[in-house]
């Protein structure tokens, strides 16, 4: 039990982690508006000497070993919607870290989420 | 004349590639899921968390084809939402692909015999109303990224 916590917990903070890392990596690169090729180059260029891309990478890694673990010891269909609880890892961590306003709509989805990540929890008893 | 013509041809266009690509990103992500866990049964367990244990283990994962089979998938979900992403609204595509929690448990019952209990297949609709609702709300909510740094620095270049 402890063990799928402590997996959960790192698949949940480490992915949204990176993914907020990414985000912010991103956000200062800027924004895309040209797709050619040449351009989509540059900005992969651009992005990866942004300190905050490889502390997502790292992140985003340690949560795919994670998931790994966790799909040796569980149903898939048990791991895949208790991650869901990201949505609200990920609303706390754009609100904290990246100032986003998060509206009380949003807040009303990441409870619905929530609810139902915890009825997936206790459906595997 | 024949310009509502052509672009009523374009909107039918880009709503099959739009339907297509959706089609792609709910399928690909739950079946590299499921090919994942598929790969990961029967993997020895780490038991001392020894760095040559976690290497011997690390071997295992790496020679098994389903989980390169899964990493393909994820991959091409990866690509594909990408893809989507250049033309459809994010809030779209991120509500439909919400629907991958459906299939996920889908396939996990095909392809690897899980049986989902009631309890569960309700925690997944209720999931799925919930992404439903996050992605109802607007994706942009701060003010307006300042346009490609790319550009400064091409401009700067020249």
């Amino acid at each position: 039990m402890i063990r799928e916590v402590l997996l959960l917990f790192m698949v949940i903070f480490a992915g949204t982690g990176g993914e907020l890392c990414i985000s912010r990596a991103m956000k200062s690169a800027g924004e895309v508006i040209d797709f050619r090729p040449v351009s989509l180059v540059r900005f992969v260029w651009l992005a990866i000497r942004v300190r905050w891309t490889w502390i997502g990478i790292g992140l985003m890694a340690m949560a795919f070993f994670s998931l790994l673990g966790m799909l040796s010891i569980e149903q898939v269909s048990f791991v895949v919607p208790v991650t869901a609880l990201s949505y609200a890892a990920g609303a706390l961590g754009a609100a904290v870290f990246l100032r986003e306003h998060v509206s009380a709509q949003r807040w009303l989805g990441v409870l619905i989420v929530c609810v139902g990540v915890t009825m997936v929890w206790f459906s595997k008893r | 004349m024949r310009e509502p013509a052509r672009q009523m041809k374009g909107v039918t266009a880009l709503h099959l590639k739009t339907y297509v690509a959706l089609a792609a990103i709910i399928t690909f992500a739950p079946l590299g899921n499921v090919l994942l866990s598929k790969g990961m049964k029967g993997m020895p367990s780490a038991m001392h968390w020894q760095p040559r244990e976690l290497l011997s283990i690390l071997g295992h994962i790496l020679s098994s084809p389903y989980i390169w089979l899964g990493i393909a998938a994820q991959l091409a979900f990866f690509v594909t939402y990408m893809v989507v992403l250049s033309w459809a609204d994010y809030s779209y595509v991120q509500a439909t692909s919400a629907f991958s929690y459906a299939v996920v448990a889908v396939l996990g019952y095909v392809i690897l015999g899980e049986i989902v209990n009631p309890l569960r297949a309700a925690g997944i609709a209720v999931i799925c109303v919930g992404v439903l609702v996050v992605a109802r709300t607007s994706p942009r909510t701060t003010g307006l990224v300042q346009p490609s740094a790319i550009t400064t620095t091409a401009e700067r270049a020249d």
